[in-house]
């Protein structure tokens, strides 16, 4: 049922709104609406015994393991919520003066400055309100500082073939064409194919190492070499962060432009899909371009930096300077974590990969870069399951979900065929690891016993495997009635 | 070891079933000469009850004003349930709905969500939701240029009241792809948008024209007029509009003859808190015409193998992770838990709610403009009927009189001067339905000083010391 299919008429949670209705008689009658709208008419217990039903009918990391390939969705601390979430913190509004924003501002200007240290770059701004938006912010700039060169001729962002489609789509808002560059049978970039694409028109290439296979791109030297000879700029996109984290940093990799996800790396919650927060970082030479709004120390004092400050920022992505309740939580974890926790988790990140990965292949699963080490991630491929037993990746997914386990990335990257993508990070016990292995190998005994069940599932969930042709072809996106007769 | 459970005996087992000697082994593949040295300029880890000491002395500084700013980010009351909901762990801590059997919570508020904000919009389709108001507009820009069928026009008429952090965001992302966004002026009068001042933009054709109600400076717009004059042009009408105000305001989807085409705005006023500006929610909202051309998620109903109703995410080869760089636009986020909240919100609001607390800020920031105008030299700006905020013109220097208020705690407006010079000493004023009378009373009696003390004829002889 809907909360509109519950809803009576006359009915109402009247604690929440005024007692009664002022008087707008100064409204001109045209301007004015003629008939409300139709909003549930529900109580206010209604309303929480719906949404709390509700929330029970989603996996969530709080209840469920996610080796959710590329997704890294690690423990989302408490304490990062409830101190995001003090009054002085929720009460401020966006345009208060700086007098009264010095406490959010010293967050700001320290997780800037943390996030740099921790990524090698010269400057963070915080302004992108997710990783997209990021890579939109990062590409800007790099268009930015070839025109302010005067080199207009660099119309093409390379992007690997395993990239996420996030990059192309980014690359073509900021109006670049996208060439694609093949993976070499290693897994490594095509270094060959690298020198060949690039030349006068080549602005960039955005690339991420570790890369979308799990393996980190041995070459990368080599490859900054390359695009920087030809003119080009680097982007790393931070998507993998996780795995790298006090490791080794983009910037000593040789990347002008960055962007971090803090709802993968930072611990920050997905929220069932966002709120995100993708601060980009960049190289001394990009550094008058960064987006607004910045934060600035002088003396003991904070204020944000705007468009008087850096007339050649690429600009605002948001109203008000990006998520700041994200940041706040990022700021939070950091400073939980702590110089040390930080490479930390990129060790016990990996440590899980690498045990789930070895486990895994003893188990007798397929890897598709066996021959090299796992980093945060890693790929199996279901083809041999598949063509033995017709029961192929996305009905392993489904399976496991009935095990109660969250499925892994499927189908991604598109060049592995009949792939899933796994991705344990740092806060999942052994414990939780064996009982997956467990799990798949299971669920491979039920394909060859009785494939059926497996291309059925899932069985215990709330709803069975949805029609999504029939949701594409036939879109219901809205509740058509009325409450009045719901 | 923050958040990470290993004991040491199982980190030994878990290396002995790898076949390697350490944990610094498994970064082998990384050349020995780019691993990272120790990170000096990151702090040392602090226990959580250190860590919430540190920030209740920096929330404890950014103090609790008594807020009169609204600008785009509005103070309203937020009922006790919507976050309690919103902040249990299956919802917060849940991924991207697209495994859809295990996250139909997550997609049937999504759906619910879109069911509300085409029901207040009155138009056809909503997504999922954006980054915020302001982004939600580029998109929506973004959409008219690409939906455009009667040319290649690719100027966007853009009135000079819409809230000046959106004219600069869709300039920064739309600007991108060349597109140019136009200006029209605001009638110095009235403080809206006329035909005659439109008139002389539609000599080159152009794509679109925007369309806020209210408009920045909480002026209404005439909203019939404007959208059929440009529908006569073979534009299309983006509306930008506020969620709150349209259960008192006609919804885009009836403006003029045909409604307009596309709607979108800020959602934070259903249910999230200013939290100095984010995260929010952008809606976006459009006519089925133009459906496959939205941008984001979108969750639709669907049946299931046995036949019973269920959720997915749907349409989605408009997105990046299928359409790659031909996809609608690069956006995955869809700011899912801000949507729970907006949602869970406006079911515990309903119309009738809605409506109240849209009656109670207009009526609120009719008396604080009375109130406030009582001082000699305060005045309205504009003539023209408002909503929710009002510019008013000041007798002395806006940032020095909103200084003094602030340094007594009250955050008096949005000091005009920055974006619009030509109106010389003014603010925007709001109060939203949490203002009381005596809040109102006390900023009246302030800012009566503060201007008295400006204003006062000075002493014509030179003290001498």
């Amino acid at each position: 049922m809907l909360i509109q299919e519950i809803s009576h008429p006359g009915r109402r949670a009247s604690a929440q709104a005024p007692l009664s209705r002022a008087e707008v008689g100064d409204l001109p009658a045209h301007l004015r609406r003629a008939s409300p709208p139709a909003l549930p008419e529900v109580s206010e217990l209604q309303a929480v015994r719906h949404y709390t039903r509700l929330s029970q009918k989603n996996f969530s990391i709080d209840t469920h393991f996610y080796p959710l390939g590329s997704c890294t969705m690690k423990y989302n601390p408490r304490a990062c919520h409830s101190l995001a979430s003090l009054p002085g913190f929720l009460a401020r509004h966006p345009l208060a003066p700086v007098t009264h924003g010095q406490g959010i501002l010293a967050c700001l200007h320290e997780l800037q400055e943390l996030l740099g240290e921790v990524t090698g770059m010269h400057a963070v701004s915080l302004a992108p309100a997710a990783g997209a938006q990021g890579e939109f912010a990062g590409v800007a700039m790099i268009r930015a500082y070839h025109e302010a060169r005067g080199d207009r001729g660099r119309t093409e962002i390379l992007v690997p073939d395993a990239a996420h489609g996030t990059n192309p789509a980014s690359a073509a808002m900021c109006g670049f064409k996208v060439r694609e560059i093949p993976t070499g049978a290693d897994g490594d970039l095509d270094l060959e194919a690298l020198r060949a694409a690039l030349g006068p028109q080549t602005a960039g290439i955005m690339l991420t190492n570790p890369s979308t296979i799990g393996v980190f791109d041995r070459r990368i030297g080599a490859v900054a070499e390359a695009v920087h000879a030809a003119g080009g700029l680097l982007y790393y996109d931070g998507a993998n962060l996780n795995a790298i984290l006090g490791q080794v940093r983009p910037g000593d990799m040789g990347f002008d432009v960055i962007h971090m996800n803090l709802h993968k790396t930072f611990a920050t919650p997905h929220g069932g899909g966002g709120p995100g927060a993708g601060p980009v970082g960049v190289s001394a030479r990009l550094e008058p371009f960064l987006p607004l709004p910045l934060v600035t120390r002088e003396g003991q004092d904070y204020r944000w930096l705007e468009e008087a400050d850096r007339p050649h920022s690429i600009g605002r992505l948001t109203a008000f300077g990006g998520n700041i309740g994200i940041l706040l939580r990022a700021y939070i974890y950091a400073r939980l974590v702590g110089r040390e926790g930080m490479k930390r988790i990129a060790d016990y990140a990996s440590l899980n990969a690498n045990y789930l990965f070895k486990r895994l292949i003893a188990a007798g699963f397929e890897p598709a870069y066996g021959q090299r080490r796992a980093s945060h991630e890693f790929i199996l491929t279901l083809r041999r399951e598949a063509k033995a037993t017709g029961v192929n990746a996305m009905d392993f997914a489904k399976r496991l979900l009935d095990y109660g386990f969250h499925a892994p990335t499927t189908y991604f990257p598109l060049l592995v065929p009949e792939c899933l993508l796994i991705e344990p990070t740092e806060t999942e016990t052994p414990e939780e690891l064996d009982s997956f292995v467990a799990a798949m190998t299971a669920i491979r005994a039920e394909a060859e016993t009785d494939p059926e069940r497996v291309k059925g599932a899932p069985h215990s969930l709330p709803v069975r495997r949805l029609d999504d042709v029939r949701a594409a072809r036939e879109p219901d996106l809205a509740w058509k009635g009325s409450p009045a007769h719901g | 070891m923050p958040f990470i459970p290993h004991t040491p005996d199982q980190v030994a087992a878990m290396l002995a079933v790898i076949g390697v000697e350490a944990i610094d082994d498994l970064f082998d593949e990384i050349p020995a000469d780019l691993r990272a040295g120790e990170l000096k300029g990151i702090p040392a880890a602090l226990p959580e009850m250190e860590v919430g000491r540190l920030m209740a002395a920096r929330a404890r500084a950014d103090g609790q004003p008594l807020c009169f700013i609204g600008a785009g980010a509005y103070d309203h009351h937020i009922p006790a349930v919507v976050w309690q909901l919103v902040a249990r762990g299956e919802l917060y801590s849940a991924y991207t709905p697209y495994q859809a059997e295990a996250s139909q919570g997550t997609l049937q508020i999504l759906y619910e969500f879109q069911s509300m904000m085409t029901a207040l919009t009155a138009l056809d389709v909503s997504n999922a939701s954006l980054y915020d108001g302001a982004s939600a507009l580029a998109e929506a820009i973004l959409m008219a240029v690409r939906a455009n069928r009667h040319g290649k026009a690719r100027r966007v008429l853009v009135p000079r009241g819409l809230h000046p952090r959106y004219r600069a965001v869709a300039r920064a992302i739309v600007g991108q792809q060349d597109i140019e966004l136009v200006e029209v002026p605001f009638d110095p009068a009235g403080g809206h948008l006329t035909l005659e001042a439109l008139a002389p933009f539609a000599a080159e054709p152009f794509a679109a024209l925007v369309i806020p109600q209210p408009n920045f400076f909480g002026v209404l717009e005439e909203v019939d007029l404007l959208t059929d004059w440009a529908q006569a042009q073979g534009a299309l009408v983006i509306g930008v509009v506020n969620p709150v105000a349209l259960a008192l305001l006609s919804p885009p989807g009836a403006w003029g003859q045909a409604g307009a085409d596309i709607a979108c705005g800020e959602a934070q006023p259903l249910g999230m808190p200013l939290a100095s500006g984010g995260p929010y929610a952008g809606f976006l909202c459009c006519k089925e015409a133009l459906m496959r051309q939205l941008p984001g998620r979108i969750a639709g109903r669907t049946l299931d193998l046995e036949g019973k109703p269920g959720f997915t995410l749907t349409l989605q080869a408009r997105e990046q992770h299928i359409r790659r760089s031909r996809a609608t636009s690069n956006i995955c986020t869809n700011q899912g838990l801000l949507v729970s909240a907006a949602t869970i919100h406006l079911a515990l609001l309903g119309a009738e709610g809605l409506e109240r607390v849209a009656a109670a800020c207009h009526a609120n920031t009719l008396r604080l403009s009375a109130s406030l105008c009582a001082t000699p030299g305060v005045e309205p700006i504009f003539d023209r009927p408002c909503f929710h905020e009002q510019a008013l013109r000041l007798p002395a220097p806006a940032a020095d009189v909103l200084r003094s208020l602030a340094a007594h705690n009250i955050l008096g407006g949005y000091d005009l001067g920055t974006d619009y010079p030509e109106l010389g000493p003014a603010i925007l004023v709001c109060a939203t339905e949490l203002r009381a009378e005596e809040d109102i009373a006390a900023y009246a009696t302030k800012l009566a000083r503060v201007i008295a003390t400006r204003t006062q004829a000075r002493c014509p002889v030179e003290p001498k010391f």
